[in-house]
C-alpha cells in the first residue's frame, strides 16, 4: 500500500473533525446556556479524542519522526485538509447548530462505511468513534428542529444559516485524489455512494424542523485540496500558538 | 470483561481493584470493564486498557494510577490502550453499577429505553436521591462525556445519568 497516501487520507479525516472540534472548543464558556455550552464542548472533546487516533496511527505509518502533536499543530495552512464547512465561525447559535447538523450526518455515514474499512486500525476506530456520533447527530438535530419548529425569530435565524451554510456542505461529500484512491484500496469511505442517504436524511430532518434546503446552490470546494477561506489563519493562529510559544508541548 | 491470562491472579486482580476512575472515585477499574488484559513480558507487566470515550481525559492519568499501583507493590508495569473491542457500558460489572447507583449515578439502561430517555421520553430513569421514576431529562451532555443531566420531578433533586455506549 502507498504509506503516503494512507497519510494523506488520515490527516484530511482528523482535519475536518480537528478544525470544527476548535469552533466549538471556542464555545467554551460563551455557550447560549450552561447546558448547551457543555454540551458542545463535549462533542469538542469527543472530537479531539477521536482525532488523536487518527494521527497516533498516521505518526505511526510516517514513521519520521514527527508526533501526532506535531502532525495536529506544526503544519502550514495549506497543509491542513479540513473542509470549508467546519471552519466557518461561530456567527450564531443557529450557525454553530447547522453547521454542527450537517457535518454529523455527513459524519455518522463516513464511519459506518469506515467500519467496513479494511484496515483493521482505521476500522477499530469507526467502530470507537461512531457510539459518540450517534449523541452528536441527536444533539443537533433535534435543535435544529426545536429552532425552526420554534418562534419566528428562531425560524429565520436557523433558516439564515441554512442558506448560508448550505453551499459548504457538500465538498465534506465530493471526493478527492486521495479520498477516491483511500475507496479503491478498499481502506476509505465511498462517498459518491453516501450521498443520497446524506441529502434524504438532512432533507428529512430539515422538512421536520419546518425550513428549506436553497433551491439552487453554487457549491464551494477547496478547504480539502488546502486552498482555505479567510477564517482559517485566525484558526490556526489560536490553535497553534501554544505549541508554537512553547515548542514540545504535548496535548 | 478481562480476558483471562496466566497473569491475572489474586494479587494482580487486587492491585487493579485499587486503581479508580478519577471522575467516578468508587469505580474501580476493573469494574469499569476497561482492562482488556495483563501479561508479562520478561519482568514487566504489561496492562492493556481500553478507553471508554475516544476524548476521556481520565485515561492519561487512570494509566499513571496503575504504573504507580504495580510499583507500590515492587512491580515493573507498562500501560498499553488499546481501541478494539471498542468499549460498551456492558463491560460494567454488577458490582460497578451497583457502586455508580451509591454514589449517586444512575446506571445506563439497555439501549431502547436511553434512547427514550434522552428523546425526553418519562418515566425511565429512576432518580438516584428518592427513586421516583418521575424524572425528566436536563441535558444529553453532562458534566463528564459519558454522562447526562437529569432532574428529579419529585424530590426536585438533580442528578447523573450514565449513558448507554454500545
Amino acid at each position: 500500500m502507498n504509506q503516503e497516501k494512507f497519510l494523506d487520507y488520515l490527516i484530511l479525516l482528523g482535519d475536518n473533525s480537528m478544525i470544527l472540534g476548535q469552533r466549538l472548543g471556542e464555545l467554551c464558556g460563551h455557550g447560549p446556556e450552561l447546558e448547551t455550552d457543555i454540551a458542545l464542548t463535549n462533542i469538542s472533546l469527543d472530537l479531539f479524542g477521536q482525532v488523536r487516533n487518527y494521527f497516533q496511527l498516521a505518526a505511526t505509518i510516517e514513521n519520521k519522526g514527527r508526533t501526532e502533536d506535531d502532525l495536529a499543530m506544526l503544519r502550514l495552512e495549506h497543509e491542513y485538509r479540513n473542509s470549508y464547512l467546519v471552519e466557518q465561525p461561530n456567527t450564531n447559535f443557529a450557525h454553530v447548530i447547522v453547521r454542527q447538523f450537517f457535518y454529523d450526518v455527513y459524519h455518522q455515514l463516513l464511519l459506518t462505511d469506515l467500519m467496513k474499512s479494511k484496515n483493521d486500525q482505521l476500522r477499530a476506530i469507526a467502530e470507537k468513534s461512531i457510539k459518540e456520533v450517534n449523541y452528536h447527530v441527536d444533539f443537533s438535530a433535534s435543535w435544529l428542529i426545536r429552532m425552526g419548529d420554534g418562534t419566528e425569530e428562531s425560524k429565520r435565524k436557523a433558516q439564515e444559516a441554512i442558506d448560508a451554510l448550505w453551499p459548504f456542505a457538500m465538498e465534506l461529500l465530493t471526493e478527492t485524489e486521495t479520498e477516491k484512491w483511500a475507496k479503491e484500496m478498499g481502506i476509505g469511505a465511498d462517498l459518491p455512494q453516501m450521498k443520497s442517504a446524506f441529502l434524504s436524511k438532512v432533507k428529512e430532518v430539515i422538512a421536520e424542523a419546518t425550513l428549506q434546503l436553497p433551491e439552487e446552490t453554487v457549491f464551494q470546494y477547496g478547504g480539502k485540496q488546502g486552498r482555505h477561506t479567510e477564517h482559517m489563519g485566525y484558526i490556526l493562529a489560536e490553535f497553534q500558538y501554544m505549541q508554537r510559544a512553547y515548542p514540545n508541548m504535548k496535548w | 470483561m478481562v480476558e483471562e491470562t496466566d497473569y491475572m491472579n489474586a494479587e494482580i486482580r487486587e492491585i487493579l481493584a485499587s486503581v479508580s476512575d478519577p471522575e467516578i472515585p468508587v469505580l474501580s477499574v476493573l469494574d469499569m470493564g476497561i482492562i482488556r488484559k495483563v501479561e508479562k513480558k520478561e519482568a514487566t507487566y504489561e496492562i492493556s486498557i481500553i478507553p471508554t470515550y475516544s476524548g476521556c481525559p481520565a485515561m492519561d492519568t487512570i494509566a499513571d494510577d496503575l504504573n504507580a499501583a504495580f510499583a507500590k507493590a515492587g512491580k515493573k508495569s507498562k500501560v498499553i490502550q488499546i481501541l478494539s473491542p471498542a468499549w460498551s457500558t456492558d463491560f460494567i460489572t454488577d458490582e460497578g453499577r451497583k457502586a455508580l447507583e451509591d454514589y449517586g449515578i444512575a446506571a445506563p439502561l439497555d439501549v431502547s429505553a436511553d434512547k427514550a430517555a434522552l428523546l425526553g421520553e418519562k418515566n425511565k430513569v429512576q432518580c438516584t436521591n428518592c427513586g421516583s421514576k418521575n424524572t425528566r431529562l436536563v441535558s444529553q451532555f453532562g458534566s463528564t462525556a459519558c454522562k447526562a443531566l437529569f432532574q428529579c420531578n419529585d424530590c426536585h433533586e438533580p442528578f447523573d445519568y450514565f449513558k448507554c455506549l454500545k
